[in-house]
């Protein structure tokens, strides 16, 4: 541990109906990590990242997010959630509004700054991701990866204290990966506490601090990524490694 | 509550009206008998003429169904009612409704029927054409079907709509469910057979109204 | 008289026009104003529909179900016939103006719902979460995030339903309102000559001819998707 957690989870149950998604997580987040979650399709790390900042409810558990038992009926949920940062694998920016606008609308109607507070620190933002032109540009009129960055701007600008990744770069073609992957690194060394969902092993080499293994709603292994893949204790993990090398 | 049940929800009223709604409502459906499909096979004409490459064809098929988008279609049926016999066009209720329908519903369906046509990709009429299929085979059996699928809801809808339509008959005096009802009505000085009237509407057409929302809310989410 | 002198006289007798254009352009009027109440408070009513339907209550989603679909199937002159004579026999005595306008105006909120929420329907889930995860309220993700995506896909059939139904204001002659029909229907019977009808086709034309141009620019315009 390095140092006090940001996001406590314990024994996180959530079940859709019948199926089981999420079988007894335990998730520990301390301060300035980087834990990086992999496993197979459908064995629940989106589940568990959107747990986290309750756009799931989990069926039972504890999570305690920056100090603040997140589950709590009282609550309240919107002021918790702009402390924990998003970024979704298909970007979900705002098609009607300009980047500028995107970054800055939460800004104005969260922590409620004044228009021109709110501009200017969305451009700082927008500056952050290396999009300080695209400013006034529609998402439409975007690459995948620029609207990927501004959709990281949209959530650094509320300076969040942890940010949740869920595949932030499945969606993009190889190509525009790095600038995704750049900006991530950056936020990284800025002290960044972060959880990813991510397939880009390269990226977990050289800045995750753990990894989890996760497969049919649980924690199968977690370490550091050389003891992990170096030395897989499970089939499980055995047979994932294998499947990524085949691609 | 009891005045309100004895004066809308009476039993007794309805069931002397029996006769006069039955037949109203027995008109009703031949009234919808004669709109529909006057006003399809109207309509795919008009679809088809507008296919034409003749660009003022197009032009004049638009300017003829935003007439009838803009007209009232009671005013049009007032017109051919009222107005026609001073040019001694005498056509009577139920042939004034044919006219007037005809000319109204065909313009909606017309509409609908060239989106549904343009809708489908030139390239199944190249491929129906290129396998040998005359023109009329391509498209009755190529590209009608696939313009219809694409556009059914549309055309539900707006068969709902005509259906709902032939309640204006009854301006003309055409003895029609709405007409018969408020007859009954007059008669009695109790709105029990218009609220039946409205009942019997309900019963026909719910379920095709329930069918349309299904169809709507099939929309994909798109981004 | 030829065919087509019989035809003018009939049709387009500019005296007998002449002498009943005072009454049609009171018509007119009045047909405005009744389509301006129909237009204004049915599609607020909608969009409050809509706004609630979002909620996601089930006792309240069918509630507007329920309504929807009974204004969606019963034709609206009936409805207008059943108030106006039928809410006597309870003691009130509405003007077909206000049957006319309560009636289409219910019609309109109930067709203009649908839409709306299929509207709502169509925009991604993950425009809502985004907008959640960032802190913002239900409403504000609603109002400010969705609504604007949702009434962009829904203002072309929008603006298209809101003409048929309003056209619907023609219905209340049969109720007594001196609308553009009554008007003209009044001529006709007076002067025993078919024009004034012709004028108020042609009032009618020139009222909703511009809103049926303005549909098909939308039409046009908000044909492509983002
Ligand atoms: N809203 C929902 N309703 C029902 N089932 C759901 C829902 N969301 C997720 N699931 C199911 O839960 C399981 C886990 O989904 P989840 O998205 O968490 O997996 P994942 O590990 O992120 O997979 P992937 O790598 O494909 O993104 C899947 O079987 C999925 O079908
Ligand atoms: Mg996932």
């Amino acid at each position: 541990m390095l140092s006090r957690p940001i996001i406590e989870a314990r024994a996180i149950h959530k079940s859709f109906g019948p199926l089981k998604v999420l079988d007894g997580v335990d998730l520990v987040v301390a301060e300035r990590e980087l834990v990086f979650i992999i496993g197979p399709s459908g064995s629940g790390k989106s589940t568990l990242l959107r747990c986290l900042n309750r756009l799931e409810e989990p069926t039972s558990g504890h999570i305690v997010g920056d100090g603040i038992d997140v589950l709590a009926r009282r609550t309240d949920i919107n002021a918790l959630r702009r402390r924990i940062g998003m970024v979704f694998q298909s970007f979900n920016l705002y098609p009607h509004m300009t980047a500028l606008g995107n970054v800055a609308f939460a800004l104005r109607r969260v922590v409620g700054l004044r228009r021109r507070d709110a501009e200017e620190r969305a451009r700082s933002a927008l500056a952050l991701v290396g999009l300080a032109d695209k400013a006034d540009a529609y998402p439409a009129q975007l690459s995948g990866g620029q609207q990927q960055r501004v959709a990281i701007a949209r959530a650094v600008a509320l300076e969040p204290r942890v940010m949740l990744f869920d595949e932030p770069t499945s969606a993009l073609d190889p190509e525009l990966v790095g600038s995704v992957l750049r900006v991530m690194r950056q936020l990284r060394e800025g002290g960044m506490t972060m959880v990813v969902v991510s397939h880009e092993m390269e990226f977990a080499r050289a800045a995750a601090d753990r990894v989890l293994f996760m497969d049919g709603g649980r924690v199968i292994e977690q370490g550091p990524l050389d003891c992990l893949f170096g030395a897989p204790k499970s089939d499980r993990l055995r047979a994932f490694l294998r499947s990524l090398e085949r691609h | 509550m009891e005045l309100f049940v004895s004066s809308f929800l009476n039993v007794e009223v309805v069931w002397a009206a029996r006769a006069l709604l039955l037949q109203g409502f027995a008109n009703t459906m031949l009234l919808i008998a004669i709109a529909v499909p006057l006003g399809l096979a109207g309509g795919l004409l008009l679809a088809l003429l507008s296919l034409t490459p003749v660009r003022i064809a197009r032009l004049l098929l638009a300017v003829w169904v935003d007439l009838f988008r803009a007209l009232p279609p009671l005013v049009l049926l007032v017109f051919v009612y009222e107005g026609l016999p001073f040019a001694g066009l005498e056509l009577g209720p139920l042939g004034s409704v044919a006219v007037a329908f005809l000319l109204n519903s065909s313009a909606y369906y017309a509409e609908i029927l060239r989106a549904g046509i343009d809708s489908v990709p030139r390239g199944q009429w190249e491929a129906a054409r290129s396998s040998g299929l005359s023109a009329l085979d391509t498209l009755g059996w190529v590209v009608l079907p696939q313009a219809v699928r694409n556009v059914l809801p549309d055309l539900v809808s707006n068969t709902l709509e005509v259906v709902k339509l032939t309640s204006i008959a009854s301006v003309v005096a055409m003895p029609e469910l709405l007409y018969q009802a408020r007859q009954a009505q007059s008669v009695t000085y109790n709105a029990s057979p218009l609220v039946a009237a409205a009942l019997i509407y309900l019963l026909l057409l719910w379920p095709l109204v329930r069918l349309l929302s299904r169809l709507e809310h099939r929309l994909p989410s798109r981004m | 008289m030829s065919g087509w002198e019989l035809f003018l006289f009939s049709f387009l007798n500019l005296r007998v026009m002449a002498e009943y254009l005072p009454s049609i352009a009171a018509g007119f009027l009045l047909t405005v104003q009744l389509a301006a109440l129909i237009i204004a408070s049915g599609l607020a009513l909608a969009l409050l529909l809509a706004v609630l339907r979002s909620l996601g209550s089930l006792v309240l989603s069918f509630a507007i179900v329920l309504f929807v679909d009974l204004f969606r199937a019963i034709p609206p002159l009936v409805l207008i016939v059943l108030l106006y004579f039928g809410l006597p026999n309870l003691g009130f005595t509405p003007s077909g103006f206000v049957c006319t306008w309560v009636v289409l105006a219910l019609v309109l909120a109930a067709f203009a719902e649908e839409i709306v929420w299929a509207g709502i329907l169509s925009v991604p889930k993950g425009q809502w979460e985004a907008a959640r995860s960032t802190g913002l309220s239900f409403f504000t993700t609603l109002r400010c995030v969705v609504l604007p995506q949702a009434l962009r896909l829904a203002i072309a059939p929008l603006t298209n339903r809101t003409i048929a139904i309003t056209k619907g204001t023609a219905l209340g002659s049969v109720v007594a309102v001196s609308e553009i029909l009554a008007q003209a229907s009044a001529g006709v019977s007076f002067s025993s000559n078919p024009s004034p009808l012709t004028l108020g086709a042609l009032a009618y034309l020139v009222l909703f001819g511009p809103m049926v141009l303005l549909a098909r620019r939308i039409e046009r315009r908000f044909a492509w998707r983002h």
